[in-house]
């Protein structure tokens, strides 16, 4: 099977690399650098979320694949398990743990309830008072780009710096006006996927980054509000929440804010603010360090926040795996053994839930809880 | 010649006087302290470009971190330096 | 609307002190910014104001001159053209923005830096950087010092350091004698240049000069103790305390790429015969639009200065004076061309991105700086590639790119604070 991957980052490596596993010859084109770009932009958090039972299979098996993955990591790739702290700040936060630990423990992922006096041992930087936390040890933390550089290398990829114009009968043709058949095309550019399938239900949504200098605060876990994404991110509003990753270099990066209908690079000076102020409310000693850079990116989201991943409902030979909003790094190689098994028809438990593009015809717009 | 102003700083717990007028970086050189810091691999570095470029002559004044040669000295100054080495080295 | 300034002058340098007050002269409320703590710039650093000679008038002049408020310490880190141009400035005072009709950009230059073995020693500093640190208050007394590199600055860093009490072991040139003597013959035809050149001469009696020599490696534990330099087929090795090792000086162009000014083939801010940049209303002068000395970089803030404040009748004279200068540039530019088999050259286990402690093996595989970035993460520590982004250009032939605010670290106390404004008086 010759198979082409639009999109180099990590999405595309690892659907290259599923492929290749599989016996396929895949050629990626890429016009930029390799995992440069939202795969550069993001934190590299490979975390378990379950906010539907879909996400949560996909994110839960997801990390079982990193764990498989990562003894075959390059020390670049800085693969470092640090798990992650869902921060409760009142006891009415901590009374939503619970059912969150029993979900993780039913999807196979280990979690632990932390009291106040247990959190306040674990991270002594953040600031007293706070309730408890839900510790879930198997989350890690990657540098991205340089996993989408071993999987394509694995992969024996073929990789190409040209963009894709247009999608065509059996293959596509490249801006150079060259055309490429292949048995397959994956769509792996993230919202790059709009300019190829117009109406595409995808929106860009912006976010903004910070990493500090090497400093005297350090952290031990990825540490996330545990309002995350129903409070803080939960409405098409402007928002910000409290997600600081200490990087193994002795840095943290500090998120996160999401936009809508913001697609330039640009940095939003009062939005940082608040994003470092939630931040500071959490670590106090933030107030202590220094940035080194600061950076936006663009995630690709869908409206029921699922990526698309599967045959194109009208094209044949055209598969999707994009939509992945702010998961795209953790869900990447749940998507690729997905995709591969949508592709060959060999099994995979995700196929019990719906990731196709097609759930679209059937639910233009789905409110998500 | 007019008469020098003194500064009282500490630097890794050692109080010392110097000119006013000079920076923390030179304050740390004279006092024999090197290697000035600890790259991400555990290296020894010093100074390199002495104008605010590099960054190698990083240090913490009074909790922050500073590039020391942009840094005056001032009366009352505590200096460390960053030896941390990356945990993963 | 924002109170707004007239012109902001960043750099306090020659080119940016000779800006701020010509312009102030000719009747501009002018906001001079300057990173060191106080304005001189590099080459007259720890100068002061009323101290005899150029520097000391000028020095004086511009902090009597009414029009002119002087902010030492400050440093810009972010900046937006526009019909009001905005820069955003980090200061002991926080996060300030700061509006302006005019810019007139005076940020100098910065060495630059080559990587062979042992370069990351503590004791291997810049050329320009040891003189920096011992006008800063290093004590450089019985020091024993090797200067390396390439240009002109190595002769005034090694008369300057003994002028201090440094032993002076050698000068060490990568370029060859005839280029070396074009130089000399180019600055004695310069006015004042030639007496210049004489007090350089005797300051430095005595001491080796070596042309057509490179620099192999330096050596010690933890600290430095030797240099190795290769002169013709011998090597030589010296002990020291000082390697001061530079290869000559590139424009420092950071704000003037934020603003979106256009550079020249050899990274310089492109100006017109008014030192107005591609942006309308920015301008630039002294070393950011080319590396030519501090008398053209006074003459260029002069021009610079009476272009943004419309004082044309006193540009008379200034096409002849800018093109003694130019041919001045030209002939510096010849005579130290750095040449391959004369710098060092790294091995793969030598660090080339000190910040992330990249090495050169990591490198080598990579076609641009992009993704050599992307995948080593060279160039994404505390100095943001200033060191490693040119020398890479030297040694790879990449381009150096991706300039993004904040262009200095940045303390999250002043990001947390509300900015304020600084207007005029």
């Amino acid at each position: 099977m010759n198979a082409i991957v639009i999109g180099g980052g990590l999405v595309g490596a690892a659907c290259a690399d599923a492929l290749a596993q599989r016996g396929a010859r895949v050629t990626v084109l890429e016009p930029g650098p390799v995992g440069g770009g939202a795969t550069a932009a993001g934190m590299g958090h490979l975390v378990v979320m379950d906010d539907s039972p879909a996400q949560l299979a996909l994110t839960a098996r997801s990390l079982e694949l990193w764990e498989a993955l990562a003894p075959a990591l390059p020390k670049q790739a800085d693969y470092h398990g640090c798990g992650t702290l869902w921060v409760a700040s009142d006891e009415e936060e901590l009374a939503a743990v619970e059912p969150k630990r029993q979900a993780y423990l039913a999807a196979g992922r280990e979690a632990t309830l932390l009291d106040a006096a247990e959190l306040a041992r674990a991270e002594p930087n953040l600031r007293p008072g706070l309730a408890g936390a839900l510790r879930v040890p198997g989350d890690s933390v990657v540098y991205a780009p340089a996993v989408a550089q071993f999987l394509l290398e694995r992969a024996g990829a073929t990789v190409r710096r040209e963009a894709v114009s247009e999608l065509i009968d059996g293959g596509v043709r490249l801006e150079s006006g060259e055309m490429l058949r292949a048995d397959v095309v994956m769509v792996a550019n993230g919202i790059g996927a709009v300019s190829l399938l117009p109406g595409l239900p995808l929106r860009q949504r912006k976010g903004h980054l910070l990493i500090t200098e090497r400093g005297p605060v350090h952290v031990h876990h990825q540490l996330v509000e545990l309002g995350y994404l129903k409070s803080a991110h939960g409405n098409d509003e402007d928002s910000v929440a409290f997600n600081v990753q200490p990087r193994p270099t002795g840095q943290l990066l500090i998120g996160s804010s999401r936009q809508f209908e913001q697609p330039d690079r640009e940095i939003d000076w009062p939005l940082l603010r608040r994003m470092l102020r939630r931040a500071a409310e959490f670590l106090p000693a933030l107030e202590n360090i220094s940035a080194l850079r600061i950076w936006t990116g663009q995630r690709c989201a869908s409206p029921d926040h699922l990526p698309l991943v599967g045959p194109h409902p009208h094209l044949d030979g055209v598969f999707l795996a994009t939509g992945h909003e702010g998961l795209g790094i953790t869900t990447a190689l749940g998507t690729a053994e997905l995709l591969a098994a949508q592709v060959f028809g060999t099994p995979s438990e995700l196929l019990k839930h719906d990731f196709t593009p097609a759930r679209f015809d059937r639910l233009p717009e789905v409110a998500h809880a | 010649m007019p008469e020098q102003t003194l500064a009282v700083l500490t630097l890794e717990g050692v109080r010392v006087t110097v000119p006013a007028g000079t920076t923390v970086l030179a304050a740390l050189q004279n006092a024999g302290l090197s290697p000035l810091r600890r790259s991400l691999s555990g290296e020894a570095r010093g100074a390199l470009c002495g104008m605010g470029s590099c960054s190698e002559c990083r240090a913490v004044v009074d909790s922050q971190t500073v590039r020391t040669c942009l840094t005056p000295v001032r009366d009352g100054q505590n200096v460390r330096r960053l030896m941390e080495v990356n945990r993963e080295s | 609307m924002n109170p707004e300034w007239d012109a902001i002058v960043v750099g306090a340098g020659p080119a940016g002190l000779m800006a701020a007050l010509t312009a102030a002269q000719g009747g501009l409320r002018v906001l001079l910014l300057d990173a060191q703590p106080t304005p001189g710039g590099q080459i007259w650093r720890g100068a002061a104001a009323g101290q005899r000679g150029a520097a000391g008038d000028l020095l004086r002049d511009v902090a009597s001159h009414p029009g002119i408020t002087v902010l030492s310490g400050a440093e810009v880190v972010a900046a937006e053209a526009g019909k009001s141009h905005i820069l955003t400035v980090t200061s002991s005072a926080g996060l300030t923005h700061i509006h302006a009709a005019r810019v007139i950009l005076a940020t100098g230059a910065t060495e630059r830096f080559l990587p062979f073995d042992g370069w990351t020693l503590p004791g291997v500093v810049g050329a320009g950087g040891l003189q920096a640190m011992s006008k800063g208050g290093l004590d450089v007394r019985g020091k024993r010092v090797v200067v390396a590199g390439s240009g002109p600055l190595l002769l005034a860093v090694a008369a300057g350091l003994r002028q201090k009490g440094a032993r002076v072991l050698a000068v060490a040139e990568q370029a060859g004698l005839p280029g070396v003597a074009a130089f000399g013959v180019a600055a004695a035809r310069l006015p004042g240049k030639a007496t210049e050149a004489l007090e350089l001469a005797a300051g430095l009696r005595g001491v080796p000069y070596w042309a057509d020599c490179a620099v192999v490696r330096a050596s010690g534990q933890d600290q430095l103790q030797s240099v190795t330099l290769r002169r013709g087929r011998r090597e030589v090795t010296l002990a020291c305390d000082y390697l001061a090792v530079g290869f000559g000086l590139m424009p420092e162009t950071r704000v003037a790429a934020l603003l979106g000014c256009s550079l020249d083939a050899q990274g310089a801010v492109e100006v017109n015969v008014w030192q107005a940049t591609s942006v309308s209303g920015i301008y630039a002068a002294g070393e950011v639009c080319g590396i030519g000395g501090v008398d053209g970089a006074l003459l260029e803030g002069f021009v610079a200065g009476c272009a943004a404040s419309g004082q044309i009748e006193r540009l008379r004279d200034a096409p002849r004076r800018a093109e003694i200068q130019r041919q001045f540039q030209s002939v510096l530019e010849r005579s130290f061309a750095l040449r391959p088999d004369r710098l060092p050259t790294p091995s793969p286990a030598t660090i080339v991105c000190r910040c992330e402690d990249v090495r050169h093996g990591q490198l080598q595989g990579f076609t641009n700086w992009t993704a050599a970035k992307l995948q080593t993460r060279c160039g994404m520590g505390a100095c943001q590639g200033r060191v490693c982004g040119p020398t890479t250009e030297t040694l790879y032939g990449w381009r150096f790119t991706g300039v993004r605010a904040p262009l200095a670290p940045l303390p999250l106390s002043q990001l947390l604070a509300q900015p304020t404004v600084l207007g005029p008086p």
